[in-house]
């Protein structure tokens, strides 16, 4: 860098946009790295506002395309194969509904049902419109919904299976998600068994190979292999709710040198194929009050 | 004009970007899609050299950085694409360029884009970049990229030629 600015007059070939561009670009990295209230923020809100029906619109053009997937798999070559592996897929799917894992799972289903049924959840449905490329290395998804739609900072973002993760960013007719799996993502988790609580934290992996790892607080207490793990929930429902199925414990490493044991969680939700979502707009304490009040929307 | 050549490139721009984030996100590799503003990027440095490279890269990481559902510290693909841009602009004074350098060109841009960001993070501690995640994402990113050079750059050169002044217009092969 400093060769350029130097070499001001020793040529024509002087790249001094290119180097004060670069410097602007670490200037920009350096406050928004630094600053808690970032000059970035707002900055964000107006590209969020123009890009995101943008970024809708391409992405229900191209909803058709996931069938171009479903294409190559009929190819004849790759149809018995498929064929053979669905009777493979389903053979195991016999064999884990007797081990339990499945029974589990249901379980965490009707907490889900219990939770947004006795506490009267008001939930907003959301596609996923935009994913966060793997060469940002964040897991976050664009939603289409905004605030114009109540959705708001913080707010508990889950689908059929359990919990997804959390609103970020909320901009007017869209809304960026972090995901659980986000190796940034920490939330409080609570073993259904022992009611133990714990942290979990992404791995940073979408594919199949996306897992949680659970630290329990009180590092005496071992999650048992297939146990269900739901969230412990935070103050006034913001980030998170309580009771949101996570995922099932899957296997428990201990390390002897720091006498802590992580429980390795297998999450419900898919994140590779995320699609329909629900935003949770109204935590059952708010519910409560506008019934209280008759004013119930 | 010059307005009208900004907005032509602001256009590029805006579309690149959506296009990645929300077009391709239903057609990813392991979560990789192909960097579409990358390939404006390049595919403008080759017609109007690396200044003009630069100022786009810049446009577009700054994008990058700013869309939903971005959540990294803004600035760090703005500066992966302002190197990027500047270098991609130099391989233009090759005289005989040919399809072969363009997609050369767009691999070793794809791979130092990348490696740029990830060493951002890593330098900023975000706790996503892993060595072994960069390691897996890099050659998908940089064989997605020239998969889809073929479509981007022709297009990309089209409108850099429509808009370009006279005294920057250069026959393009």
């Amino acid at each position: 860098m400093k060769s350029h600015t130097r070499g001001g007059a020793r040529s024509r070939k002087v790249p001094l946009l290119p180097a004060l561009l670069v410097l602007v670009a670490l200037g920009v990295i350096t406050v928004d790295a630094a600053m808690d209230d970032s000059p970035a923020e707002p900055l964000r809100g107006v590209v969020g506002d123009v890009f995101g029906p943008v970024q809708s619109g391409l992405s229900s053009a191209a909803r058709p395309l996931n069938a171009v997937g479903e294409f190559f798999t009929t190819v004849p070559g790759l149809r018995d194969e498929n064929a053979a592996l669905r009777a493979a897929n389903a053979q195991l799917k016999a064999q884990l509904d007797t081990a339990g894992i499945d029974a589990d799972r249901l379980a965490g289903l009707e907490i889900m049902r219990a939770v947004t049924r006795d506490a009267g959840l008001d939930v907003v449905a959301a596609s996923v419109v935009g994913v966060g490329p793997a060469q940002s290395f964040s897991r976050t998804v664009t939603i289409d919904v905004g605030t114009v739609d109540g959705v708001t900072l913080d707010m508990t973002v889950l689908n059929a299976d359990g919990l997804v993760g959390r609103v970020v960013r909320a901009d007017r007719s869209t809304a960026s998600v972090l995901l659980l799996i986000d190796a940034d993502s920490v939330v409080g988790g609570r073993l259904g068994s022992s009611m133990e609580l714990g942290f979990l934290a992404g791995n940073g992996d979408l594919s199949d190979q996306g897992r949680l790892s659970l630290t329990t607080i009180d590092s005496s207490v071992t999650a048992a292999v297939g146990d269900a793990v739901v969230t412990w929930g935070s103050r006034n429902g913001a980030p998170y709710l309580s009771g949101v199925p996570v995922g099932s414990v899957e296997s428990v490493q201990s390390s002897p040198r720091d006498t802590s044991t992580v429980a390795i969680v297998a999450p419900f939700v898919d994140f590779s194929s995320l699609d329909q979502v629900f935003v949770v707009v109204g935590s059952a304490p708010e519910r409560a009050a506008t019934q209280a009040e008759g004013g119930l929307g | 004009m010059s307005v009208l050549r900004a907005a032509v490139a602001g256009l590029l721009v805006l579309l690149a970007v959506n296009l990645q984030i929300g077009f391709f996100s239903h057609l990813t590799i392991d979560g990789v899609v192909p960097d579409v503003a990358l390939l404006v990027v390049v595919g403008a440095a080759l017609v109007r050299g690396p200044e003009y490279g630069a100022a786009l890269g810049f446009a577009a990481g700054l994008a990058l950085d700013l869309a939903p559902p971005a959540d990294h510290t803004a600035g760090r693909w703005a500066l992966a694409l302002v190197i990027t841009g500047y270098v991609a602009g130099l391989v233009r004074n090759d005289a005989d360029r040919s399809a072969v350098v363009s997609v050369l060109t767009v691999a070793a841009s794809a791979f130092t884009a990348t490696s740029v960001f990830a060493l951002s993070g890593l330098a900023l501690g975000d706790p996503g970049v892993t060595t072994e995640l960069v390691i897996d994402v890099l050659p998908i990113a940089v064989l997605y990229d020239v998969a889809l050079t073929p479509l981007v750059l022709p297009a990309v050169a089209w409108v850099m030629h429509r808009v370009a002044p006279m005294s920057h217009r250069w026959a393009y092969p």
